[in-house]
């Protein structure tokens, strides 16, 4: 019986009277990649930010390695940290160098010496190969340097889950891959993920699962041969010709 | 236009200095004895102008950062709580707030049992400080809110609590954006510390005044006033271009 990491039970959200999120039930198993695609506004990077609470849900429940997240800021702060995630923007903090950006966390959050964040730190940017550029301030590096230090920032906090709110779709075509390179390093490694991406290719490669998200709704779950197989839905067909057709 | 300024300056300068009885430019004329004397006693006002001006800056930096920040909280009571500080606090005009304070706040801490004496030096500085705090507040409301959300979440995704938040991703971004408004608000300052002369604070423009009532020169001991004033703001607006100049290079580095 594998261990599971997050499971949402009937998780409904509303903007004022926007209903954004439709009785959303979905298990991620400790170890497991999902990928979440979707039309633009069905709601996909909303699941992303309810999981890591970014975003409070209204109904429902979501639980993190069996603890029900509710919106008590203790509960908000001891997940935090726990849930990594990489945002479309990489949200890099512009007035600090590289290196300062991922030991921010650990020192003031996981009170860290400063010489064992750093320490972490050139570990994890090896990892995401930038060992030399500790230095720079993210200005000064290409979007997909930035980004892979996005990822480095996060993997700093040595954390259970890892959610992706499309990395890719801020870079320009040739950053792609080696954005796209190192997270399919980190899925064989075991880390358990949820990737919001259009990238048919990387899900394909990595994911267990796959989720087609519109309007609100999971309208089709499935395993990847099956999904971009036999779609069963005429929605999923009709939005995986579109975005495969080039 | 630069060329007509300093010809109708110098006009008005020189104007009276050889003529017949309505100029009297002797009174500061600091080539005579009793000239020297009196430009030393006008001057001698801008220590404490000067002094009054920069501690109530420096507890308005303070006030106004302690205003905002409850502002920019998710829990709505302390938004209100800041919002109406602001609200009240700058709709009320520096004159009768100096003389509530000045006049009025000794009597409420008598009543309170308190033997709290307040001079001209402090209740000038707590007027400035606390009235410019809505100001220097709302400067930090439009400073925070310029860095976008982004940033925010990003912080709390790697832990880190509010004041974390604030005090090492938010606030160091919006200090290079707060510097411009908050220095404007130092000369405004500067400007507003002459109220102070009416609570028998011995500064700048008490100094002129009270030379204005021995001489009867108020003309020349004004105009001289002015300038004083004119060189001080200049020396800030200077230093402040000095310190953007730096702060901006480190941005670029």
């Amino acid at each position: 019986m594998p261990e599971t990491a997050i499971e949402l039970v009937d998780v409904n959200k509303w903007f004022d009277d926007f209903h954004v999120l439709k009785d959303i039930n979905l298990t991620v198993n400790t170890g497991e990649k999902v990928v979440i695609c979707g039309p633009s506004g069905s709601g996909k990077s909303t699941v992303v930010r309810c999981i890591n609470r970014l975003e409070e849900h209204q109904k429902g429940v979501i639980r993190l390695n069996g603890v029900e997240l509710t919106n008590d800021p203790r509960s908000i702060s001891s997940i935090q940290g726990d849930v990594g995630m990489v945002f479309q923007q990489f949200n890099l903090f512009p007035h600090l160098t590289v290196l300062d950006n991922l030991t921010l966390g650990p020192m003031k959050a996981r009170s860290l010496s400063r010489s064992d964040a750093e320490d972490r730190a050139r570990h994890y940017l090896e990892r995401v190969r930038i060992p030399d550029q500790v230095d720079k301030k993210p200005s000064q590096l290409s979007g997909g340097q930035q980004q892979r230090v996005a990822i480095a920032r996060s993997l700093c906090m040595e954390p259970k889950v890892l959610l992706f709110d499309e990395p890719t779709s801020a870079l320009d075509p040739e950053m792609i891959s080696e954005v796209l390179d190192v997270m399919v390093e980190l899925a064989t490694e075991g880390m358990t993920m949820i990737v919001v991406t259009h990238e048919m290719g990387f899900a394909r490669k990595v994911a267990d699962k796959m989720i087609f998200m519109d309007e609100g709704e999971i309208v089709e779950q499935a395993a990847p041969e099956e999904f971009f197989g036999n779609p069963r839905t005429e929605r999923c067909r009709k939005f995986l010709s579109q975005i495969l057709q080039h | 236009m630069k060329k007509l300024y300093i010809s109708l300056s110098c006009f008005l300068l020189l104007a009276g200095c050889g003529s017949s009885g309505t100029w009297g430019w002797y009174v500061i004329n600091p080539m005579t004895k009793g000239g020297w004397t009196n430009v030393k006693f006008l001057i001698s006002g801008m220590a404490s102008t000067i002094q009054i001006s920069v501690i109530a800056a420096a507890i308005s930096i303070i006030l106004g950062l302690l205003v905002a920040l409850p502002g920019q909280s998710s829990k709505r009571g302390w938004r209100i709580v800041s919002r109406i500080y602001v609200e009240f606090i700058r709709s009320i005009p520096l004159l009768p707030m100096l003389f509530w304070v000045f006049y009025g706040l000794p009597l409420i801490f008598k009543s309170m049992g308190l033997n709290i004496p307040i001079d001209p030096f402090w209740g000038a500085i707590i007027t400035l400080a606390v009235s410019d705090s809505a100001f220097t507040a709302e400067i930090y409301r439009s400073g925070i809110q310029s860095i976008s959300k982004g940033q925010t979440e990003a912080a709390q995704t790697v832990g880190l609590s509010y004041a974390q938040t604030m005090r090492y991703v938010i606030l160091p971004q919006a200090i290079r954006r707060i510097l411009p408004p908050i220095a404007n608000q130092f000369i405004y300052i500067v400007k507003m510390s002459a109220f102070a002369s009416v609570i028998g604070m011995q500064e700048l423009t008490r100094r002129a005044n009270e030379l204005v009532v021995t001489e009867y020169r108020p003309l020349e001991i004004y105009s001289l006033l002015i300038v004083e004033y004119l060189i001080l703001v200049l020396i800030i607006s200077a230093g402040v271009r000095w310190l953007e100049r730096r702060m901006g290079s480190d941005e670029r580095k």
